[in-house]
Order: structure tokens, then C-alpha cells, then sequence
């Protein structure tokens, strides 16, 4: 395949691309001289055509979820609805600046103060902040609100999050960025969380635990009220991380668990674009006892107008997060989402998600493929071990997932859980068809037959992609991020 | 197949000890651990002086596939790191009982030592997990 140039790699002196300025464009003449521009931007000088060429050829590059069944596990790669799109770039909304008065953006803050209620109803949880800008900054909002709670009562040496070995990596680094210390719990042989070994954790240390539920090896966890009790009988409290609420959606409450604190990844279960198309939104929704600690700002409802809380309404707030009010614009796409489908379609969200997972899994069982937790029910992804394929054959899960690129599918997350060897972790969501999931177990069958034929043959996958097999070890090893040009100047 | 030589120790954590004549031990990861690991492109190790419980995470491997912690096998203080790790993780996976030692650690209790497996226990450890 040929190498796509850079748009600055094209530029030309002198090349040009004409355009109409619209007549109702501001005038500008009246800017001090001291602020404008003595030479023109350095931008890439192309022709229409080249730059329409150019950003086509690179969204042809892309394996998405528009092109590709992508069945990464606990990322939730769904399709995003183009209608939630349309509506959100409706023009009210694109034209709302940050700073203009309340009162020019009634519609917005409607909007948005209308997702806090339905994200409210979907945990269970009294308040809500759509401010924090990804899952990272929602994960650091909600422990940052559990360290002030306690804070606030006067207990100061709570200064320790317990975390299960099976949790996102992201959670031991959240307890470590908010000055805790993360104190990490075995997982028992069935996927749940050791209770001996969280009785044994908690005590007058403990600030709270994170945890993931359905967890990130694809099961619920099934004594999650009993965990509840021990952690607050410890003075605790406990943080849900919505990496996985897509599988229990109109199902089951966090709240209902004995959660404080809930933070939900929109771009995963709410289904805005995400994965390099993003960015994120990472929301929290918390219980009364921690609604005070919120981060402004938040929208309030006062004399019947929408209105911008700030620190003034929350002297206890553990801040600001971002400039402004959270990536609004993926607020307003989850809004739209939510509101299409109403409680009854959040339900079979959960549901198809659900079906769509354990019916790969049974499928995938039957063709001979190890299932890490055979025993229990999936919920919306599950784990399969290919650790014996390896030790027949040298076929890797990398291996695997490379081939898979070649046959048309995005590869499911790889060696995550590290509990697990050689693992594949599968969420294929609710969107996919019942012939994409045969054509995916179609597809693995035929890697495994070509491991035990050629294996020299699969260690050469993938072939038909933009770039083959990256040398992943070398450009961790020697990182270089500079780009640099063909000239050999750095630009 | 993964060796594992007849004079070291080991831990279920998939460490090994090898005690000195002035009373220090080295300590490494075995070939299974860094075979399961992959090749490793970085090592966090601990700084001279540090104090260490049995079974303190006192390092970091870290491969392309996952960071791994490695538990202290015995209670003592860390003497020295290998220096040649910071710009050569890949020894860890080249000569893993050699060339790729992690670090050095005074023990409290050298009897300690005869606590940790034989090279026998561990091989029936490692075929045990398959």
C-alpha cells in the first residue's frame, strides 16, 4: 500500500485552494494593528483535490467501528447512531460560546441539566457532574470526592483504596494521583472478589474500593452487597468504575449495590464516538452523602431558568476540572441517545449486549476454544485462553489478533486481564448481527487451523493492513515521538 | 524448555535467590517469568538502603504486555540494583539467572533461605500451573 504523505509533505509554494467567505462574515478591520499578523500562517499549501484526496485516503486507513466489527473488551465499541450526531451539531448548539450569559443558552443547559436526571435515574445515584472531560478524570473525581469526605469529617488518615487484581490499570494509578495508596486484593478461582482477603484489607486506613461491575474478567460479581457492608462497616466507601455498566443498564443500580460514587464512561455506554474519535466523557454520579463534594460546574434549575452552579452554590466542591463545562458537544450526543431509546430501549441494550456475548461465548466453546470462566454466565465480554494453542503450536494471542486485522476484524483487547494467559477479552455490544458473530468465530477457527499448519505463515500477519508488525519493543525501548520530515529536518 | 538451575531458591512469585559467600543474596526473575512476560523494555529498581518486608513489591518489570510487580523473597535491605538494566532491560530475558540479575539484598534472617522452594518444588510448581 502507498504511503500517505503528510499535508504538509505536499505543500507547494504558491498551490492554492479558492473558497467563498460568507457575506455575513464579521469585519475585522477595526483590530489594533499590534495583534494582526505580519506574515500569512504557515500552512500546507495544496489544492482542493489534494486535500479532498488526502483526508479520504485517511479515513480509508481507519479500522473503525463505521468500517469493522471491533469487539475490544471493556471498551464498549458500539455503533454511534448518526441521528445523535445530527442533533447535536444542530446549529443552537454549535453556535453556544462558553462565556455568553446563561440566559442566551436556556436551550443547552436544558439539555444537559435533563442528562444529569437521566443519568441519575440509570445509577440510582441523587446528584450528578458532567464535567470531567474522559473515564481518567472521571476516575480522579470520584476518589477525589471520597478523600474529601472523609476529610471533612476530621478522619485524615484514610489514605488507602483497595483495589481487586483484576481492576483497570487505570484504578491503582487514580488512587496514587489522588495521594492514596492502592492496596491490591486477589480475585478467588470463580472470578469474584476474595472476602477473606478484603475483611483481612480493610480497617482504619481504608478510604474506599474500586471496582468494576460486572468485573473486567466478563462476570458479576455476586457477593457485591456483602462487600458493600464490610467496607462501610470500615468506614469506607465504594466506587463503581462504569467501564462495564453497559451490561446491567435498566437491569441493576449501582446504587442498589452500596455504591457512593459511580463514574460513567458516556463514549462507551452511551455510544459517543470514542477511540481516537473521542474524546471522552467520563461523568460521576454520587449519593447524597457525597453530593456536596461534586465538580462545578453543575446545572441548577432557580426561578424556572437553567443556571450555571459555581463554587458560591458548592463552598465543598472538590473544584474545577476543566476552562469550561465538560466536552459538551459528546454530552449532548449521549443526551440524544438516551432519549431515543427511553428506559424500555436502555433495557434491551443490556439485554442484546448480554445475549450477543454468551452466545459468542457458547459458539467459540463449541469450536473448541478455552473459555477462562466456563462456569459462569458472561455478561457483556468474556475471556478466552489460547494458552494451549501456544504451547502446541508458538501461535500467540498476538499472533492471533494480528490475523485477525487480515481477515477483516478489529482484534479484541489482548493479554488484559493479566490474570488470564494468552487471553482475548471479547465484548462484541448489542449492535452486532448474529452473521457478523458466525463470521467472527469463522474467522478465529481458521487462525487456530493455520497455527497448527504454518505457523510460520501466521507470525507474518497482518498483511493486508496500511503498516504490518510494528516493532513494539524497540519503539518502547528507544521512544521517539518527533516526526521528521524526508529532508531529515526536524519541523 | 525453562530451565531452572539446581543451586538457586525460588518463591511461588517466580523469583530466585542465590545466596553469597559474604552472607548477601542476589535475587532475579526465573526463565519462566520473563518467557511469560515477553520481552521487557523497562526495570524499576528499588534504591540502595531500602528496607523490604517478605513479599514487599520492591521492583518493576515491565514488558510491551503488562508491568509486573516483583516481591522481595526475604526480608533485608536492598544493597544494589544492577546498573546494567537501566539501558539494557533485555538482559533479564537473554540470561535471566545471569547477565539479568535484578538486585542485591543483605537478608535479616539468612535462614530465612532454606524457607524458599528448591529447584525440585519449583519445577513441580511451574508444572502444576501447565
Amino acid at each position: 500500500m502507498r504511503r500517505e504523505d503528510l499535508i504538509f509533505e505536499q505543500s507547494r509554494p504558491g498551490r492554492r485552494a479558492s473558497t467563498h467567505a460568507p457575506a455575513t462574515i464579521a469585519a475585522i478591520d477595526d483590530l489594533p494593528a499590534s495583534v494582526l499578523r505580519e506574515a500569512p500562517p504557515p500552512l500546507p499549501e495544496v489544492s482542493e483535490l489534494q486535500v479532498v484526496r488526502h483526508f479520504t485516503r485517511l479515513s480509508q486507513l481507519n479500522f473503525s467501528i463505521d468500517t469493522h466489527f471491533y469487539p475490544l473488551g471493556s471498551c464498549t465499541m458500539k455503533y454511534n447512531p448518526r441521528v445523535s450526531n445530527t442533533l447535536a451539531m444542530l446549529p443552537g448548539f454549535l453556535a453556544r460560546h462558553p462565556l455568553e450569559p446563561d440566559s442566551h443558552a436556556q436551550g443547552v443547559l436544558e439539555s444537559l441539566f435533563d442528562l444529569q436526571e437521566l443519568l441519575k435515574a440509570a445509577t440510582g445515584m441523587s446528584g450528578v457532574s458532567l464535567t470531567p472531560m474522559a473515564g481518567a478524570q472521571g476516575e480522579f473525581a470520584g476518589i477525589a470526592m471520597i478523600r474529601a469526605w472523609h476529610l471533612a469529617r476530621g478522619d485524615t488518615g484514610r489514605t488507602q483504596i483497595i483495589v481487586p487484581d483484576a481492576a483497570h490499570g487505570t484504578n491503582p494509578a487514580t488512587a496514587s494521583m489522588c495521594g492514596c495508596e492502592a492496596i491490591e486484593i486477589p480475585t478467588g478461582p470463580d472470578g469474584d472478589v476474595d472476602i477473606d482477603a478484603l475483611r483481612r484489607a480493610v480497617g482504619p486506613k481504608t478510604a474506599g474500593i474500586m471496582l468494576t461491575n460486572p468485573s473486567t474478567l466478563g462476570v458479576f460479581e455476586r457477593r457485591i452487597s456483602e462487600i458493600a457492608d464490610i467496607v462501610h462497616a470500615a468506614g469506607g466507601l465504594l466506587y463503581y468504575d462504569g467501564a462495564n455498566l453497559n451490561a446491567i443498564l435498566g437491569r441493576a443500580l449501582p446504587a442498589g449495590m452500596g455504591f457512593d460514587v459511580v463514574h460513567i464512561n458516556l463514549h462507551k455506554t452511551f455510544s459517543t464516538p470514542h477511540g481516537g474519535g473521542g474524546p471522552g466523557a467520563g461523568v460521576v454520579a454520587v449519593n447524597s452523602r457525597l453530593e456536596p463534594f461534586l465538580p462545578i460546574p453543575i446545572v441548577g434549575k432557580r426561578d424556572g431558568s437553567y443556571v450555571w452552579l459555581s463554587e458560591a452554590d458548592r463552598p465543598q466542591s472538590i473544584g474545577r476540572l476543566s476552562g469550561f463545562m465538560g466536552n459538551t458537544g459528546i454530552l449532548l450526543r449521549a443526551y440524544v441517545y438516551m432519549r431515543l431509546l427511553g428506559a424500555e430501549g436502555m433495557r434491551r441494550v443490556s439485554g442484546y449486549a448480554t445475549l450477543n456475548a454468551n452466545y459468542l461465548s457458547t459458539r467459540l466453546a463449541a469450536a473448541g476454544f478455552t473459555i477462562a470462566y466456563p462456569q459462569r454466565r458472561a455478561s457483556h465480554e468474556f475471556i478466552i485462553s489460547l494458552k494451549d494453542v501456544a504451547r502446541d503450536t508458538g501461535a500467540t494471542a498476538m499472533d492471533f489478533a494480528k490475523a485477525l486485522l487480515d481477515r477483516g476484524f478489529h482484534a479484541p483487547t489482548t493479554y488484559f486481564p493479566l490474570l488470564v494467559p494468552e487471553c482475548l477479552l471479547i465484548e462484541p455490544t448489542e449492535t452486532e448481527t448474529r452473521q457478523e458473530l458466525d463470521a467472527f468465530v469463522q474467522a478465529l477457527c481458521e487462525i487456530r487451523d493455520l497455527a497448527f499448519r504454518d505457523v510460520g505463515e501466521l507470525k507474518r500477519a497482518p498483511q493486508t493492513t496500511p503498516v504490518r508488525r510494528l516493532d513494539d519493543v524497540r519503539a518502547a525501548r528507544q521512544l521517539d515521538l518527533v516526526w521528521h520530515s524526508r529532508s531529515g529536518t526536524v519541523n | 524448555m525453562t530451565q531452572v538451575p539446581q543451586n538457586l531458591k525460588y518463591t511461588d512469585d517466580h523469583e530466585w535467590v542465590r545466596a553469597e559467600a559474604d552472607g548477601s543474596v542476589v535475587v532475579g526473575i526465573t526463565d519462566h517469568a520473563q518467557h511469560a512476560l515477553g520481552e521487557l523494555v523497562y526495570v524499576e529498581l528499588p534504591d540502595a538502603g531500602r528496607k523490604v518486608a517478605r513479599g514487599d513489591a520492591m521492583a518493576v518489570v515491565e514488558s510491551t504486555k503488562a508491568a509486573s510487580d516483583v516481591y522481595a523473597p526475604l526480608a533485608g535491605e536492598v544493597i544494589e540494583g544492577n546498573p546494567a538494566l537501566a539501558s539494557q532491560p533485555e538482559l533479564v530475558n537473554t540470561d535471566p539467572y545471569g547477565e539479568g540479575w535484578l538486585l542485591r539484598l543483605r537478608p535479616d534472617d539468612a535462614a530465612a533461605l532454606a524457607g524458599l522452594k528448591d529447584s525440585a518444588a519449583y519445577s513441580q510448581l511451574l508444572a502444576a500451573e501447565g
